[in-house]
């Protein structure tokens, strides 16, 4: 092992004390995307008067612990993979703060950030189009140790001989190009690059969803064998629920930019308490026939809002079979339900968690006095 | 014509593609029965050989490369392989309806959507202008399209991912088929949306009566949909069975590979099965069981021996030299009155 590695991840003790530091804290982070329009031309041509902007990630804040996986879900456009670029900075965030090792990554200058940034890297859903298709294979996974002068030359080509390896790829193909690998094959180029630099966080974006079923499971197990060996932190961001809740510790659901419940994942499947989360783990399809024949769904109406100028108060509103007149006016926050359960419904509250126990109508959580 | 309630008998069909790495074989001697009002499901990884067995079916096979060598494709009694290219323009769309994956791609952006699905009755059914238009209006709404009647004069784009795949259901039974084919039609949809599309899926099938063949790597979409399954590989049927009883007693390594490497929910969290290796290159296989490199259980005789199609029970076949061993240690029964 060489030596860099070592300074990079001291050893640490495995089991995590309750109130330990987290290794990213994200605060109130907002991403908005401007669309144009509500200008003075634009007023006076008579379209798009109305001023347009995506609120991919509107206000989210979230504690990611050492070595644990947080896994991200929501549906396509809810925000999920720029909540995961934002905390890179790989897109700059509107406002908010990204802190990683008590430095907030958005007050860094381009030099520094690109150091700290060594330590955080991402891994991205669609290995086809995330590698160079002129790059070998040994350049790809080379590169960020040249890039952070890490290694050079022979000790270079040992480390990627190494990485290789580690991710279950035959050192043989070091000579070889992207276009000669599987699905399955370039994910692992993909993760053996993110490895190279030795990163304390990796944001698994969509990592296994454009790759087969039987390769999914060794992904997914090479990710956690990975974590172990390496004492890595992950945020595993993907819309597969059952993969979701295989690989993650804790669990954050996402809905039109807002986080909406966040809790240990057993406890989200087993007793989710938002409708959004609710209506998600129902729909998932099991594979059983037994189960699936005798299953109630929960199935929402309609389709998720636009996130261009999304729903005013509880953004699920629109789709909610429990939406009072409240839900379309209060913006409901993120609070703990249950120990270390947190939702965001003003329908429910710590005394009265279960939204069918709650009387039609009203609304514990606003009477709690915990949203805005 | 058809006294034994079969729709559809697909027998021994071949489909192979010349491509520059050789022939490959991606349909390769396939055969299965569908009942009328039943719905089938076809499980496969890419490259499995299942989006071509279907395209086989209503011969839309790209030729070349691909060609149709062999078998026979008996629809209400009519070998759809012996139509002339005009008797099967009249099935397709009529008889047999197809529904696509990619709703944006199956759809002319340059149409509006009450264009596109006239065109099929007045194509089909003869209607006039006016009552094509009626009835676009009342498949719409059929699928659940809110405010249908204004909603029919917008294009595709104007229309979410999941509105755009109930249009290509409404497409899909205006003309009443017999037979729908769905090739992966919520892959590309979202969980919320696809839970609707299968509720949609059942809900229409229960009222028409139509059967349906239905296409998917999903192992739970099948569970919940299906009442037969066939699990394909490298263009092969390895195994062939009742939904319930391919679950709970699969007679195949790789469909019990497939079956413990989906994550359960319910289940504890730990080290997830794994199939090692990968799919194979079907333009090269070797003359064993195209699945024995990857497979737990193989011996000296399934890579040199191609393994025997194995009758369990009734209903249910498997591809494997160890084809009762397999069955057995999943708690299969063969039953008594297996017929040959």
């Amino acid at each position: 092992m060489s030596t860099h590695e070592s300074i990079a991840n001291p050893a640490v003790p495995p089991p995590r004390p309750v109130d330990e530091e987290p290794l990213i804290a994200v605060r109130n982070l907002k991403v908005h995307f401007d669309l144009g329009g509500g200008g003075f031309i634009d007023r006076f041509i008579g379209s798009n008067t109305e001023k347009r902007v995506v609120k991919a990630v509107d206000g989210v804040t979230l504690d990611i612990y050492p070595r644990e996986t947080l896994g991200l879900v929501g549906e396509s456009g809810c925000g999920k993979s720029t909540l995961g670029r934002a905390i890179l900075h790989l897109i700059p965030p509107t406002a908010g703060e990204v802190i990683y090792r008590g430095q907030d990554l958005a007050h860094l200058s381009g030099k520094k950030l690109r150091e700290q940034r060594r330590h955080l890297q991402i891994i991205f859903q669609d290995p086809y189009a995330s590698l160079n298709p002129r790059m070998t294979v040994g350049q790809i996974v080379g590169e960020p140790l040249d890039t952070f002068h890490l290694a050079r030359g022979k000790q270079a080509e040992q480390r990627v001989q190494e990485l290789l390896e580690t991710v279950g790829l035959s050192k043989r193909f070091i000579k070889r190009y992207p276009h000669e690998f599987s699905g399955g094959q370039r994910q692992r180029i993909g993760i053996a690059r993110a490895l190279a630099v030795d990163p304390d966080f990796i944001v698994a974006d969509e990592p296994i969803s454009a790759l087969d079923v039987s390769i999914q499971a060794q992904i997914m197990n090479l990710l956690e064998r990975l974590q172990r060996d390496k004492h890595l932190t992950y945020l595993f961001i993907s819309h597969d629920l059952r993969a979701i809740r295989h690989v993650s510790d804790r669990v954050a659901v996402m809905y039109l930019g807002k986080l909406v419940e966040l809790a240990d994942a057993k406890a989200i499947y087993a007793e989710p308490l938002m409708p959004y989360t609710k209506a998600l783990i129902s729909a998932v399809p099991v594979p059983d026939p037994e189960i699936e024949a005798n299953r109630q769904r929960m199935v929402l109406e309609g389709d998720v809002p636009s996130p261009i100028n999304p729903p005013t108060g509880c953004r699920f509103h629109t789709r909610c079979p429990y939406m009072i007149e409240a839900c379309k006016e209060v913006v409901p926050q993120l609070v703990q339900i249950k120990p270390n359960h947190h939702a965001a419904c003003i329908r429910i509250s710590p005394d009265q968690p279960n939204i069918e126990d709650v009387s039609p109508g009203a609304a514990p959580g606003l009477d709690a006095g915990q949203h805005s | 014509m058809n006294n034994n309630g079969n729709l559809l008998e697909v027998k021994d069909l071949r489909t192979y593609f010349q491509t520059e790495d050789g022939l490959v074989k991606a349909v390769d001697g396939i055969s299965f029965n569908l009942k009328r009002g039943e719905t089938l499901g076809i499980v496969g990884e890419s490259g499995s050989g299942k989006s071509v067995t279907n395209l086989s079916i209503i011969r839309l096979v790209p030729d070349p490369p691909g060609k149709i060598v062999s078998g026979e494709v008996v629809f209400d009694g009519q070998d759809l392989l012996l139509l002339s290219n005009e008797s099967i323009r009249r099935i397709r769309g009529r008889r047999i309806a197809m529904i696509f994956q990619d709703p944006m791609t199956s759809l002319n952006p340059f149409l509006k959507i009450s264009r596109q699905l006239m065109e099929m009755t007045q194509l089909h059914l003869g209607h006039s202008r006016e009552q094509a238009h009626e009835h676009a209006v009342k498949m719409l709404e059929t699928v659940g399209i809110p405010d249908a009647r204004e909603r029919a004069d917008n294009y595709p784009h104007e229309f979410s991912g999941g509105m755009r795949q109930r249009v290509m259901i409404a497409m899909a039974l205006s003309c009443e088929p017999e037979l729908i084919i769905a090739d992966e039609p919520t892959t590309a949809l979202d969980v919320t949306i696809q839970a609707q599309i299968l509720e949609l899926i059942k809900r229409l099938k229960q009222e028409t009566g139509t059967s349906v063949i239905l296409i998917t790597h999903d192992l739970g979409v099948v569970a919940g949909m299906a009442d037969h399954v066939i699990v394909m590989y490298a263009g092969k049927i390895f195994e062939q069975a009742r939904t319930t009883e391919l679950f709970a007693t699969p007679g195949n390594p790789y469909t019990k590979g497939l079956l413990r490497s989906v994550p359960d929910p319910s289940a504890e969290q730990g080290k997830l099965y794994q199939i090692p290796g990968l799919p194979p290159d079907v333009a090269h296989l070797g003359p064993g069981c195209p699945f024995a490199p990857r497979c737990d259980r193989a011996e000296e005789i399934c890579h040199r021996e191609f393994p025997p199609f194995v009758q369990l029970n009734a209903d249910h076949c498997s591809l494997c030299h160890f084809a009762e061993e397999v069955f057995a240690e999943s708690g299969g029964k063969t039953s008594d009155t297996v017929q040959k």
